[in-house]
């Protein structure tokens, strides 16, 4: 119910807000990567999310690192994150690893006691590093592709894979979803975005330099990241044509008469 | 997520971060780095310029000819700034002539050692740890796996790509929780060409060189 409430208010804010997101910069030929056929909306709502992340997220989440000491910050942000432990140790079990779910779990409870409600991280201090896991990872486990890529209003950068699993962790595992005390949890939902968005600043800052296109930039980099993901880190490398561009000078062509160069090599013989 | 998501791709910080760490201050473990195996190689280059980094403040606060010296210094012989450029540019490149390839190979460079320049400040607070490396004696493409673990917070992936060379290993590719630098520029610089040629991308690396530092254009 209470998501529903939250999603008819995101949409009149959205609405009202309409106004500024009228003059993104289309390129021509958007549309054609074959990851991204919704680039046209894609890069509309990016610059959508990004003037209003300049107008409002922004200045608050700048604010809030002026105003608070750095310890502070990073016990709330690790507070906040200990709070996602209950979704990374369900998604390790959807994802067939019950070891991993086991170390979500002990990792919550134990940075849940002893690491005071989450302050502090000590099980990654004892060695149990934190996993990373959701339900968009799970579907990528399963089997499903990542679809076109899909920019969230207010949310950034998604797929139509990952949108679907947001929901899920959104409804389904978001631990601050179950709290009774509405207005609390409102609050929490408030400190844990400005939270999220103050980690953002020094990366945001490199971004600024790397990009001859923002949008291409990230986009390309979610993508890439969330494959790294769904594979844990050790994805099977991409083949490009392109990788095998030869070294030398562009006019040396090879009479047709020998091996094609695109011919995988001979399996070694064993 | 999706927040925690994008500062992972924006941490590609990191990942210029790792493209350009430089090697050993003193040029006799330099040139035996450069022959010795490509996991060696990494470790060696990553800790010496990570030591050079945490001695050196006007490197930490970004000051880019410094930088700009390190990298010629002790990078270079490491990285194959060209083979990078080219996998970037993708077809392009085969349409390019010898003093295109040059301009380019030169300002993609600048962007990188730019980039890394506003992350450098970071860099001294991470260490360096090697991850299981397996290659056949044979191989000429490898993959050595790292990950920077910083005083605090969660270690992050980093890997380099490395061909053999007649010269010694060396280092083509280089990628941050999974996102490769070759592949990330690859359609942006694909989109540059289909619109302007080889002129056009080469045009647009050096106006995002020369725009002042934080401005996107």
């Amino acid at each position: 119910m209470g998501a529903i409430v939250v999603i008819c208010r995101l949409a009149a804010a959205l609405l009202l807000a309409g106004g500024l997101a009228a003059c993104a910069s289309i390129p021509p030929g958007a549309g054609s990567s074959p990851a991204d056929p919704l680039e046209v909306y894609n890069r509309h709502m990016f610059d959508f999310n990004d003037r209003l992340d300049r107008a409002v997220l922004k200045p608050v989440a700048q604010a809030y690192e002026a105003a608070l000491p750095e310890p502070l910050r990073n016990c709330i942000n690790n507070a906040f994150r200990n709070l996602g432990e209950p979704v990374n140790a369900i998604n390790n079990l959807l994802q067939f690893k019950p070891s991993d779910a086991m170390v979500d779990v002990s990792r919550f409870f134990w940075n849940s006691s002893a690491g005071l409600l989450g302050c502090f991280d000590l099980a990654a201090s004892a060695g149990a590093p934190r996993n990373n896991e959701d339900f968009g990872q799970t579907l990528g486990v399963w089997g499903f592709g990542a679809g076109p890529y899909f920019v969230l209003p207010l949310l950034g950068p998604s797929s139509i894979r990952d949108a679907v699993g947001r929901l899920f962790d959104f409804l389904d595992t978001d631990p601050l979803w179950y709290m009774n005390e509405i207005r609390a949890r409102n609050v929490l939902v408030g400190v844990r975005l400005i939270d999220t968005r103050a980690s953002l600043l020094p990366a945001e800052k490199v971004l600024e330099r790397a990009a001859l296109d923002k949008y291409q930039f990230v986009r390309d980099g979610y993508l890439q990241l969330r494959r790294n993901l769904v594979y844990d880190g050790n994805p099977p490398r991409l083949l490009d044509p392109e990788d095998d561009a030869d070294d030398a000078p562009p006019q040396r062509r090879q009479g047709s008469a020998g091996p094609a160069r695109d011919q995988p090599p001979a399996p070694p013989a064993r | 997520m999706s927040y925690r998501d994008l500062l992972a791709s924006l941490a590609l910080a990191a990942l210029i971060g790792a493209a350009l760490p430089g090697p050993v201050a003193c040029a006799q473990g330099s040139a035996s780095a450069a022959l010795s195996a490509p996991d060696v190689l990494v470790k060696t280059m990553s800790e010496d310029v990570l030591a050079s980094i945490r001695k050196d403040p006007s490197l930490q606060s970004g000051d880019i000819s410094r930088l700009n010296a390190l990298v010629d210094e002790k990078v270079l012989p490491y990285v194959n700034f060209e083979k990078m450029t080219r996998l970037a540019v993708g077809r392009g490149w085969r349409d390019a002539t010898a003093e295109q390839r040059q301009a380019l190979t030169r300002e993609f460079r600048t962007l990188l050692v730019r980039t890394y320049a506003g992350a450098v400040s970071s860099a001294k607070d991470y260490q360096v740890q090697m991850r299981p490396f397996r290659a056949e004696p044979a191989e000429t493409d490898v993959l050595v796996r790292t990950q920077a673990v910083p005083s605090r917070g969660d270690p992050i992936q980093l890997d380099y790509r490395l061909e053999k060379t007649s010269a010694g290993w060396k280092i083509y590719d280089v990628n941050v929780l999974g996102v490769w630098l070759v592949e990330n520029y690859r359609s942006t610089f694909n989109s540059e060409v289909s619109r302007g040629g080889i002129d056009g991308l080469i045009k647009s690396l050096v106006e995002r060189n020369k725009a002042p530092e934080g401005k996107t254009s």
